[in-house]
């Protein structure tokens, strides 16, 4: 079933038409009711009227993660509060969290996009959804659980965790479309057989995977262990959560669902557009938005862009499945850390060196994050208890700000190995290419 | 929706101010609609009815409610997972559940009238207690299947409010987002909040360096001397709600800015006053275990639910012109069940935990106590031969496994303290089970 | 060519240490060697005692939650780099020492060092192999 098809399967010069006018409207918005975007537009020398159609946009100037930082809370909204409904949150790059708003109607369009997400991967109002993404201020499990109730299916809102009673519910309720990161998807079959439990014999039918990097040998290992058509889908909370783009049942690209968010590739390291086809940093503007009129965001994610069709009938560009970052964030269990949040924390506690080294590897499916900190001389303390409470305190402190559990390793002073020039802090063992 | 009159503010007048003899016959339409459907719908309770020898002709009185069986924690559990439910499952479009062991939690359903109802009711207390649409809510209820963070979720979008969706934990990181963002109403436990002030103190942040003014506070008991310290730390006006999902979630009854007991939105819930030990009808202002009769529900209509919660109901009217009775703060429970940071823990689900990590039972005891705002849950355990290993990692490792089997299970973070064998205090060679340090009343 | 160790789980508190060696001396065992891990809850008292069965059986009595585990004595020799000389050869083969401690051995002043291997077996092949002797549990009973 296609969701909204009078848009999903607009012809594409209707289409463009469309969206050249969405764009002049999001960029008067963004001119009139943002003061950043009018410093930022009137230092490129672009004005609203300069903005005709979509060939415009190139002129219009970039937004980067750190432009959320400098506008903080609410410096990017184009609209009083009492008009925003919801606020949601993402990891900074540094102790401010990127924060965004959505007014009713946002909130309309991104459970639309999601229920397309659904729809994409052949859910139906028949359908089961569990939503095992986290819920919160992350927009991963709200963004599903809104898009199923559009779907009109019945939604178990899960969360995350807890896998025996999320395998319970899977066959009682006979959950048919399951939405959480493939890795976790794979735990849940290990754990399923770990128990005894024939988690092929259940209702599923499709799951929608996202918000960690992942690869096409993960896809079969999750068809071969899960009675899933494994979805790849896409989204980030700068432009509205999950819900952005959708692989279809072709599994061959993802629907970018840009009658709503206009996708461009770029050259990271110029900025201009690459050519049609070719590899780069995928860039973002929210025509619709009403909250954030985001323009040309950097998403820092690497793909390409297929014009072609796609049997399914969506006439929408497809994006590749995203092959790499630009800059070093890492994603681990879906959630997005930077090296720079870590050190942040570190360097705040007393007895711990600046000498630290993050290692990210796979336990069995899971990412395991690993931080080797070097502990003063002085603290270096023979009894066991006062290492273990240094510790523990160090774990609590990164789990609140990262909201994933680390492993912290306490090692010797000058154990880690120094580098000359600039020190290599991650490494990253996970084969995700 | 507001009412424009007068100074209080009713989200849905018509029905929060109804004469008292219009709400009965209503009340009663619906019992009576309930009590067919059940009968027509959900074969247990017609079981249940057919030997007490009642039939839905017998209701003819909201009195007539007191024929009826009784439904327990129990009964739903038993009749997981449909067998409560009395419209098919396509009609359903919610699942939320209870905390709990896979086979101990009550697993519960909503029909999207059900939904809309749900948030309705909670959109009647949030502006009782004073919320309007251009508040910022900040949540800090866990989501997910427990009912609490959704309620308060869905009736503060229908109020036209800023939702955060901060969900539990990292408290100074809510601090912060307070701070930032503005927030002007919380939604938490009552001891959390007190916990949020706590760490206010340490971060150096005031309460005049927020702007919050309202704390809507439910999920466990919380007396009136809790209110007067949190309404003190935090500057805000702090109400009471009360519900439990097995009836539908937050919104069975909330309290309005006169603070003195809890309307209890009786269009939607019957409710009685029972003597826990009898089943007989208790004193109203005495006190008793409430029992609610759901009056709306589609997915699983509920009849004379135990609640377990020792109330009374308050005489008189209240000032604010809401007709619904009134309830008192819950002031206990007629079972062993322990609310821990919100979160209902029965001490059976601890012992189902423990039992499968190594398929042995140890002697246990769950010390519970107040640690500042914040209830802290201990479990010892003791050391048998079973559960020793020679090497420390993995005597650590185990007490790790049931510490996150436990926060997985049971839904609370406990800590673990292995003791030494036969250090458990026992009576009648059965060790004492639950010590509650806290003083709660 | 194994040692049976004995651990004794014990709470950290006051008086709790002295209980026990009380216990054992009671039982009219000698204690050979013993070594305590702490963590701020509990800790674990290892034992390395001439009467094994005695011992355990005064302490079960006592309501104590004990193990046996089997441990690897070597007697190390009295010259600098005598333990490193053990160590070299077992990490060289991957071993992994889960934990070890040390005593004096009396009558010849040498030091005994008491091992946990994470496999004795393949520890004891390798100590077998560059000629380390390892103590009989004989002999350990009887320095």
């Amino acid at each position: 079933m296609i969701f909204s098809e009078k848009y999903e399967c607009m012809d594409r010069k209707e289409l463009k038409r469309l969206q050249g006018e969405r764009l002049r409207d999001a960029a008067r918005r963004a001119y009139e009711n943002v003061p950043f975007y009018r410093k930022k537009f009137d230092e490129c020398g672009v004005k609203p009227e300069h903005i005709q159609s979509l060939d415009d946009i190139v002129k219009l100037p970039f937004t980067v993660k750190d432009d959320f930082r400098q506008t903080y809370p609410f410096g990017l909204f184009a609209v009083p509060q009492r008009e925003i409904v919801r606020v949601h949150a993402s990891s900074g790059t540094t102790g401010k969290p990127t924060v965004v708003g959505y007014t009713r109607e946002d909130i309309g369009i991104w459970a639309e996009t999601s229920a397309r997400t659904l729809a994409c991967g052949g859910g139906t109002a028949e359908d089961v959804l569990q939503v095992a993404y986290g819920y919160g201020l992350f927009t991963g499990g709200l963004g599903l659980h809104y898009g199923g109730e559009r779907l009109g299916a019945m939604v178990i809102p899960m969360s995350g965790g807890n896998s025996m009673k999320q395998l319970m519910l899977m066959q009682d309720f006979g959950t048919t479309l399951l939405a959480c990161t493939p890795s976790y998807s794979l735990q849940l079959a290990e754990e399923a057989a770990a128990e005894g439990f024939d988690i092929k014999k259940t209702k599923l039918k499709a799951g929608f995977f996202g918000a960690e990097p992942w690869t096409e040998a993960m896809r079969s290992q999750i068809e071969q262990r899960l009675p899933v058509k494994a979805i790849d889908i896409y989204g980030l909370s700068e432009v509205t959560g999950p819900g952005v783009a959708s692989e279809c049942l072709e599994q061959h690209g993802l629907h970018v669902f840009e009658d709503h968010y206009y996708p461009e590739v770029i050259n990271p390291s110029t900025g201009e557009p690459v050519a049609p086809g070719e590899r780069g940093e995928l860039v973002f503007t929210c025509l619709t938005k009403q909250a954030i009129p985001l323009i040309r965001y950097r998403t820092r994610d690497l793909t390409t862009l297929d014009e072609t069709l796609c049997p399914c009938g969506r006439t929408s560009r497809r994006m590749a499945r995203v092959t790499g970052r630009t800059d070093d964030m890492l994603i681990i269990r879906g959630v997005n850390v930077f090296p720079s949040q870590i050190e942040t924390v570190l360097m705040k506690i007393d007895g711990v060196e600046p000498h630290y080294l993050i290692v990210v590897d796979k336990s069995g499916v899971l990412d395991e994050l690993e931080i080797k900190v070097e502990v003063s001389e002085n603290l270096f303390s023979d009894e066991v208890k006062k290492l273990e409470a240094l510790r523990r305190r160090i774990f609590e402190e990164l789990r609140s700000v990262l909201s994933v559990s680390p492993k912290i390793s306490l090692v010797e002073p000058k154990s880690i190995e120094r580098s000359v020039g600039k020190a290599k802090r991650v490494i990253d063992r996970r084969d995700l290419k | 929706m507001m009412n424009q009159a007068s100074t209080v503010n009713y989200w849905d007048s018509a029905h929060e101010c109804m004469p008292v003899a219009e709400l009965r016959e209503l009340q009663l339409e619906r019992l009576q609609k309930t009590v067919k459907t059940l009968w027509n719908k959900v074969p247990y309770y017609r079981q249940k009815m057919k030997a007490l020898g009642v039939t839905p002709s017998d209701i003819r009185s909201l009195q007539d409610v007191q024929k009826l069986p009784f439904t327990t924690k129990e009964d739903l559990r038993l009749s997981y997972p449909y067998q409560a439910f009395a419209v098919p499952m396509e009609k359903v479009v919610r699942i939320h559940a209870s905390s709990g062991t896979t086979g101990k939690s009550t697993v519960v359903g909503y029909t999207r009238r059900d939904m809309d109802n749900w948030s309705d009711l909670v959109a009647r207390f949030l502006v009782a207690g004073g919320l309007t649409s251009q508040d910022i809510v900040h949540i800090a209820f866990g989501y997910g299947l427990f009912t609490g963070g959704f309620g308060l979720h869905y009736g503060a979008e229908k109020v036209g409010a800023s939702v955060i969706p901060v969900s539990s934990g990292r408290s100074e990181r809510q601090i912060q987002i307070m701070q930032d963002f503005g927030s002007t109403a919380l939604v938490c436990t009552p001891s959390y909040a007190i916990y949020l002030a706590e760490i206010m103190q340490n971060m150096g942040v005031k309460a005049s360096d927020l702007k919050l003014r309202l704390g809507f506070f439910g999920g466990e008991f919380w007396s009136h001397l809790m209110r007067k310290e949190i309404q003190e730390h935090l500057k805000i006006v702090a109400t009471d709600n009360y519900g439990l999902s097995e009836v539908m979630g937050p919104g069975v009854s909330g309290e309005c800015i006169q603070q003195e007991g809890m309307h209890i939105f009786e269009d939607h819930f019957l409710v009685e006053l029972i003597d826990p030990s009898t089943g007989a009808p208790a004193d109203p202002q005495k006190g008793g275990e409430l029992v609610i009769t759901t009056l709306t529900k589609e997915a699983i209509p509920v009849v004379r639910y135990r609640t377990r919660d020792l109330c009374a109901f308050l005489p008189n009217p209240c000032p604010c012109g809401r007709t619904f009775v009134r309830m008192s703060k819950i002031s206990g429970r007629s079972d062993d069940m322990l609310i821990i940071r919100g979160v209902n823990v029965f001490p059976s689900q601890i012992e189902e935990v423990l039992l499968g990590i190594k398929g042995i039972m140890p002697h246990y005891q769950l010390v519970v106590s107040r640690d500042g705002a914040l209830d802290n849950l201990e479990v010892h355990v003791e050391v048998s031969e079973g559960f020793f290993f020679d090497e420390m990692k993995k005597q650590q490792e185990f007490a790790r496994a049931i510490e996150h089997k436990l926060e997985n299970v049971v839904g609370v973070r406990a800590r673990i303290k292995l003791v030494e064998p036969k250090t458990i205090e026992r009576s009648e060679g059965k060790a004492k089970r639950v010590v509650d340090l806290r003083k709660l009343t | 060519m194994k040692v049976r160790q004995i651990s004794i789980f014990m709470e950290n508190r006051a008086g709790r240490l002295s209980e026990v060696m009380q216990l054992v001396g009671d039982s009219g065992v000698n204690i050979r060697a013993l070594s305590l891990a702490d963590t701020s809850d509990f800790g674990i008292l290892r034992l390395i005692v001439n009467d094994v069965d005695k011992a355990l059986g005064a302490l079960r009595k006592a309501g104590h939650t004990v193990s046996v585990t089997d441990v690897v004595a070597v007697e190390v020799p009295d010259r600098p780099g005598g333990l490193a000389g053990i160590l070299v050869p077992l990490s060289a083969d991957g071993v992994n020492v889960e934990y070890m401690y040390a005593f004096v051995e009396k009558a010849t002043d040498k030091a005994v060092v008491i091992f946990r291997f994470e496999d004795a077996d393949a520890a004891l092949k390798t100590l077998k192999t560059v000629g380390i002797s390892v103590l009989s549990a004989e002999t350990v009973a009887s320095l």
